[in-house]
């Protein structure tokens, strides 16, 4: 087991958090999407460039519920990752692995009225990192999630079920070891499209919602 | 039915290309005569900029509205590039990543009815995200009232100019300035 990510301390605030008990607090509610919001290709990150991405095909669906089980509906999903090499489109990360001109590696959805996404893309691929020697990130998908209200909003990250890389990721180890699991999604015979894709289910459950 | 929440992770340093968008801080519609400018830096415990920071805003439209509208990050269906706000519908929220400089700036309108923006910032080394509130004006507000003098003033967007506030982020204390006051809700 690693030593638990605990994120930079110069940027960990000391202070503990002030608590608003307030029924008329803003941050009850949230702020809404549209159809102009995404396109309905943005959801296929395999089909934003003139190519087909390296790597394997996977569909990652879900539904997005409150702690009560109702659906959030109509909210905007928003996904990033790195390539099938482990390299994300962006400057700051010079990893030593190809770029890939038909992968840019970010989509976006709206849920429908049930609260169920579903995003076509390309399996991740692991990558180093400096927490320790010969540490590798095990593959994930960036996950960024509104409900209702403006307190439910959730960045996460979404990981592959059976990757040797989870049990020495302090990053994964960091969340407590009985809400670990919930970050894993599960393989799902059911949504995999025949000769094209495997198909991963993850469901996601929003904190901090109105009373 | 109580279900488990979906734990937080942080947001890493490579959500660039995928989150922020061109007009991300322009929530007042174009050319609005009663635009007001909040800018600001975000800071660490040594007192050094935070480049790598997403900040989101979200607040009531100036009739008080808390309905919000669609249209803040409006995408070209021809080529899916972001386009940005079609500078006329008020969404009531905003998304602005800070740059070298840990700095930010968004252009809104004055929220009706209360008198603060609602803040909430992420950045690589942060477990989750962390919210807070920029107050355009010290009117009687029970958070305010519940601070003493040195906390409060952490939640005040400073007037530099008529129409331009300053609001810094700080993430932890640095022994000399005092730490951003950052909300839990109940």
């Amino acid at each position: 087991m690693p030593e638990p990510y605990r994120g930079a301390l110069s940027r960990q605030p000391q202070r503990p958090l002030v608590v608003v008990d307030d029924p008329e607090a803003v941050e009850l509610t949230g702020p809404v999407f549209g159809a102009a919001d995404v396109t309905a290709i943005d959801s296929d990150l395999t089909r934003q460039h003139p190519g087909q991405p390296l790597g394997q095909r996977i569909t990652v669906s879900g539904r997005v519920v409150d702690r009560t089980g109702r659906p959030v509906h109509g909210q905007l999903v928003e996904i990033w990752q790195a390539n099938a090499a482990g390299r994300y489109a962006h400057r700051r990360d010079q990893h030593h692995a190809p770029l890939d001109p038909n992968f840019t590696g970010a989509g976006r959805c709206l849920t429908d009225d049930q609260g169920h996404y579903r995003f076509t893309t390309i399996r991740p691929g692991a990558y180093p990192w400096g927490e320790h020697s010969n540490s590798w990130r095990p593959a994930h998908i960036h996950f960024s999630l509104f409900g209702t209200a403006f307190t439910q909003r959730l960045v996460t990250q979404m990981y592959f079920p059976g990757d040797p890389l989870l049990p020495l990721d302090p990053i994964w180890c960091g969340v407590p070891d009985a809400d670990r699991q919930r970050l894993v999604a599960a393989y799902d015979p059911e949504l995999s499209v025949p000769g094209r894709a495997l198909g991963y289910r993850w469901d996601i459950v929003l904190d901090g919602g109105p009373r | 039915m109580t279900l488990e929440p979906t734990p937080s992770q942080t947001i890493g340093p490579y959500f660039g290309h995928a989150l922020p968008h061109p007009a991300g801080g322009r929530i007042a519609p174009t050319g609005h005569p009663d635009t007001v400018t909040v800018h600001g830096r975000v800071l660490d415990g040594c007192g050094a900029p935070v480049d790598d920071a997403l900040l989101e805003f979200w607040q009531p439209a100036p009739d008080g509205s808390r309905t919000g509208a669609p249209g803040s990050l409006r995408r070209d269906p021809v080529d899916g590039t972001a386009v940005g706000r079609d500078g006329v519908a008020f969404t009531g929220f905003g998304r602005v990543a800070t740059g070298a400089d840990g700095g930010y700036v968004v252009r809104t309108l004055r929220p009706g009815g209360v008198p603060y923006l609602s803040v909430c910032v992420f950045a690589r080394g942060l477990l989750g995200n962390l919210f807070t509130r920029a107050y355009l004006s010290q009117a009687a507000d029970p958070l305010l009232s519940s601070l003493d003098a040195r906390r409060r003033a952490t939640l005040i967007a400073v007037p530099e100019r008529t129409g331009v506030h300053r609001f810094d982020v700080r993430l932890r204390g640095d022994g000399e300035h005092e730490e951003t006051v950052f909300l839990a809700f109940r």
